[in-house]
């Protein structure tokens, strides 16, 4: 297809091959607005008996034709380009995650720093990192070279020291991976893709010792002075090599790639593009998540100390899973901890057999009301757990001593501070099944509370049908639909919560409200320590959340993001949920007591409607 | 979608199975086309590359990087004997010697006056495959492996652990709701397949073991025992390579379920006849399923009977398994299926179907948490 100014792009079709399903979605541009139109779905027809991707998004696409009236496909099966009136589309793109996504090993000199600023540009760019080697790794030269030779990744990042130190120990780690002479996971007609990001001065040594064995690209170095990260280069040949060797080695993926107006991007690095832009755009902090079925990934973006250049970061957990990894969920949490949020008694051994069930038969669905409620505090370990690792990942550059001597760096290597920082975070979006389709948006809200415990004041929202992949990678060729998508179409608005942080012993009040509806009613009120409220506050008619004007003052000392103790008066953001007032404190904890513990989660699930109460009174 | 049910699990009675046998380096295939294998035959073989040993040898004889040529003893490509000296270094006028051993046995692979290190590739490592069933080599692969072909009855499991095996099959419980204890199990279940019915208990596991039973296929299985009998808790569903000392096919599910009655039946009538097994289970994109393949012989050019595979998805009347709980285990068959959404006691709305039950009740299941017994 021809390119074309992005002014003129007026109907988009965009794919994003999914492991079991791809999807297609439909935007056109209507009354100056771009608008999602229509969605279809098909399995994925990467493996066997189709072997070619081409077949799965024909059918999506063919599914968006039915719904949509707009003939797409001609005669011969080829997208229609550009778009006349009811016919073709101006821009088709895709992201792809089938056959197992983007997997890569990263190695680097120390662990937590150059090992750890691989990971996050392998991570960033899209990838699922299956291991991390470094000098420091505590395994022997020998159990490196093993794990090397087993894992058959699609391509490796290999970096280690700033530009100008030590040459000694990246060289060394590349001859690790000479002897391990490691084969491609796709296919053995080509050798095995190496990025090299360390050392400048030991890029020649690197060379001599790998290049008759792999297939070596040489970028910037990852980290070329210990205060700066410098992950765009190796992000960007991540992405050349996804596409021409990992695609191109993928069953239909080059005839794919013939079809598309820009690059097909691994679906995690197309979810974080948007979210990260967004972020931006509105100079905001947000953190985002999507729960599938056998791994989390969690993308956020913050800004600390108030910089304008927001720090982007994703983790993936990828055995926190709500089908295939479920059982892991269950064995990392342990059973007391996924019990907590279950307002009744449970069998033990009938629960852990459920589990396993769900794990061999991961497509199945929860029918009764009990198993749903099981199912969702299953999910708020998921979550908990997920973000657990985020937050330790996520960190403030390791081995960097701010106005200290360079001899320091390695003594504060362990300790690198999190820069994830829940008081000052804008909005949290969940995405994937648990989540999008809970069958009450409220189950959704609270899902992502009770894991997430945002602190003050904090916008919720969920992806409605999982579009952010596409809208990613839209957002490389028409920013201005992605956004506009994002917003009106991709996600529902949930609401708020405002969360006071803090400990209070004895109880009592502990936040004094008063919020003004956009219809003039004044809602005003006392929450008392270990309450939870909702007050109404929906959209407006273009879908967007409606404001209220609200003034709340923590009270015993609690902060809601102006110092302890102190009155904010802010500008509140509605939802089809609406505003969650959570008063049960930061941290929190739940009741030891079984009694009362099962007193108050049901005393908080009547009161945001969350479950029906008879469902609550067996 | 147009495919929203599970497709079901196989219980075949005849159907002509093809298994490939495939290195996992290029080697040497040793069977032709045409050949009759059994199980235990090997059918192809190759050399694994040695073991690495880096040892740095600059740091041991403390010398710089760039003078560790001086001091190699060996050159690269040599091969060397465990104990061996593969560099000295000489000092204050060759009064102190300082040297370097070689810790394995095996080539010299490279030498670095980079790092000072040297790598020591330890001696080839043999690696067979064997047939795994009895039947006819139909297809090579050159240097990579066979295709085996043979008629065979064949029941996929549900969940498995413990990998290739086979024996004969031996049924030590009456019926299929029979749970399976270690009063069943003695001497002659050794080199056996043995059938329970609705569960198997964690000290008839054991007992399995114990007296040599090769596996042991069962309806049901307590996520509990597995955890007492693994020491661990299975997070994903990738398994095979267990050692527990038997191989491990459970049919239906976890916990007390019956074997379908037709697979029960089906493992009946070929009592006594080898069965090769496999427990490797692996639940992700590209599933595979344990398998029970019980060979029959006969002429695998003859043409398949009957085309069991053919894809009809739910109809009225198609036998069903409930796969998710409230109504877990119980089989019935389809009686209605509206096309429209339903919303369930979840809240959630979804594809429904109506199901008979062997005892004549009724009940709505969502499309999702069923699947078709398939023959």
């Amino acid at each position: 297809m021809a390119k074309m100014d992005p002014n003129d792009i007026k109907v988009i079709l965009a794919t994003d091959c999914g492991s079991t399903t791809t999807k297609a979605i439909l935007i056109e541009k209507r009354d100056g607005e771009y608008r999602l139109i229509v969605r279809g779905e098909a399995p994925t027809t990467v493996e066997a008996p189709f072997e070619d991707v081409t077949k799965g998004v024909l059918n999506a696409v063919g599914e968006v034709e039915e719904l949509s009236g707009r003939k797409l496909l001609d005669e011969n099966e080829r997208i229609i380009s550009p778009a006349k009136d009811n016919i073709g589309t101006d821009v088709y793109i895709s992201t792809s995650s089938a056959g197992g996504g983007l997997q890569m090993m990263v190695a680097g000199v120390v662990r937590s720093m150059t090992g750890e600023s691989a990971e996050r540009a392998a991570l960033g760019a899209g990838a699922i990192v299956m291991d991390v080697i470094a000098s420091n790794d505590k395994r022997l030269p020998h159990q490196q070279i093993e794990r090397i030779r087993h894992l058959r990744p699609d391509m490796i990042l290999l970096s280690g020291g700033i530009d100008g130190g030590t040459t000694t120990h990246v060289v060394e780690i590349a001859e690790l991976v000479s002897a391990a002479d490691p084969k491609p996971r796709l296919g053995t007609g080509y050798k095995l893709p190496i990025i090299y990001a360390g050392n400048k001065d030991a890029a020649k040594a690197v060379e001599d010792t790998l290049k008759d064995k792999v297939d070596l690209r040489t970028v910037e170095n990852i980290r070329p002075v210990l205060e700066r990260e410098n992950l765009g280069p190796a992000r960007e040949e991540i992405h050349n090599l996804f596409m021409e060797h990992v695609m191109a080695q993928a069953p239909g993926y080059k005839k794919l790639m013939s079809w598309t107006d820009a690059p097909i991007m691994p679906t995690p690095g197309a979810v974080g593009l948007i979210i990260k832009k967004v972020a931006d755009l509105e100079g905001i902090e947000a953190v985002g998540v999507d729960i599938g079925g056998a791994t989390t990934d969690v993308f956020s973006v913050f800004r600390p100390e108030g910089s304008p250049e927001g720090v982007f970061n994703r983790t993936v957990s990828a055995n926190l899973g709500m089908s295939y990894s479920v059982s892991n969920v269950f064995a990392e949490a342990t059973l007391p901890m996924v019990m907590r949020w279950v307002p009744f008694d449970m069998d033990e051994r009938d629960l852990r057999n459920r589990v396993k069930n769900k794990m061999i038969r991961p497509t199945t669905i929860p029918q009764s009301m009990e198993e749903l409620i099981f199912e969702q505090a299953i999910a708020k370990e998921a979550l908990r757990l997920a973000f657990i690792q985020h937050k330790n990942f996520a960190t403030v550059l390791k081995g960097v001593q701010q106005q200290r001597t360079i001899a320091d760096a390695f003594e504060q290597s362990a300790s690198g501070a999190t820069i994830v920082n829940m008081m000052t975070l804008n909005i949290l979006v969940g995405s994937g099944g648990v989540l999008s389709h809970a069958p009450r948006r409220q189950q959704s809200a609270l899902m992502m509370i009770d894991s997430f415990l945002p602190e003050g004041i904090t916008r919720l929202a969920v992806d409605s049908i999982f579009m952010m992949p596409q809208l990613g990678v839209l957002s490389t060729v028409q920013e201005q639909a992605a956004r506009e998508v994002f917003n009106k179409d991709c996600l529902i608005h949930l609401g708020c919560c405002v969360a006071p942080v803090g400990e209070v012993k004895k109880g009592g009040a502990v936040l004094n409200y008063k919020i003004t509806l956009p219809d003039g009613k004044v809602e005003t009120g006392t929450m008392n320590f270990g309450d939870m409220k909702l007050i109404k506050l929906g959209l407006d008619e273009k879908g967007l959340p409606q404001k209220a004007k609200a003034e709340l003052e923590p009270l015993q000392h609690l902060d809601l993001g102006m110092g302890r103790g102190h009155k904010v008066e802010t500008e509140l953001s509605g939802g089809v949920v609406g505003i969650i007032l959570d008063a049960r404190g930061r941290p929190f904890t739940l009741p030891i007591d079984n009694k009362e513990r099962i007193r108050k989660l049901k005393e908080w699930m009547l009161e945001l409607n969350i479950y029906p109460k008879e469902a609550l009174d067996r | 979608m147009g495919h929203a049910y599970t497709p079901g699990l196989k219980v075949t009675d005849k159907i002509l199975l093809t298994k490939k046998r495939i290195l996992p380096l290029k080697g040497e295939v040793v069977v032709k086309v045409g050949d009759k294998v059994k199980p235990d035959d090997v059918v192809a073989r190759t050399h694994l590359p040695g073991v690495v040993e880096p040892i740095n040898v600059a740091n041991i004889l403390g010398i710089p990087p760039e003078d560790i040529a001086d001091a190699m003893l060996k050159k690269e490509g040599d091969t060397v004997v465990q104990g061996e000296d593969i560099a000295l270094s000489k000092s204050f006028f060759g009064l102190f010697k300082s040297k370097c051993q070689a810790r394995i046995t095996g080539t010299i692979e490279s030498i670095s006056h980079i790092t000072g290190q040297v790598l020591l590739r330890g001696e080839p490592i043999p690696v067979t495959v064997k047939a795994y069933i009895e039947g006819e080599v139909v297809e090579i692969f050159e240097r990579e492996g066979v295709a085996i072909a043979t008629w065979s009855s064949f029941i996929q499991g549900i969940f498995g652990i413990g990998g290739e095996t086979h024996g004969e099959i031996k049924i030590v419980v009456p019926n299929n709701s029979t749970t399976l204890t270690e009063k069943e199990i003695d001497e002659s279940c050794e080199g056996k397949v043995i059938v329970g019915g609705n569960m198997v208990l964690a000290d008839a596991i054991k007992k399995a073991a114990k007296v040599g039973a090769a596996g042991i296929v069962v309806g049901g299985f307590d996520d509990k025992d597995l955890r007492d009998i693994l020491g661990y808790d299975i997070g994903v569903a990738i398994t095979g390579s267990e050692e527990i000392g038997v191989t491990l096919i459970v049919t239906e599910g976890f916990g007390k379920i019956n074997m379908a009655q037709r697979t029960f039946d089906l493992l009946k009538a070929n009592e006594g006849q080898l069965a090769c097994i496999n427990g490797a289970t692996q639940i992700r994109a590209g599933v595979i399923r344990p398998e029970v393949i019980i060979p029959k012989g006969g002429d695998i050019h003859a043409k398949q009977a009957d085309a069991d595979f053919r894809e009809t998805g739910l109809v009225i009347g198609s036998p069903v398994r409930v796969i998710r709980h409230p109504y877990f285990g119980e089989l019935g068959e389809v009686s209605n299926l509206p096309p429209e959404l339903t919303q369930l006691e979840s809240g959630s709305h979804a594809r429904i179907l109506e199901v008979k039950f062997m005892d004549g009740k009724k009940a709505i299941v969502p499309r999702a948490n069923v699947e078709m017994i398939e023959s």
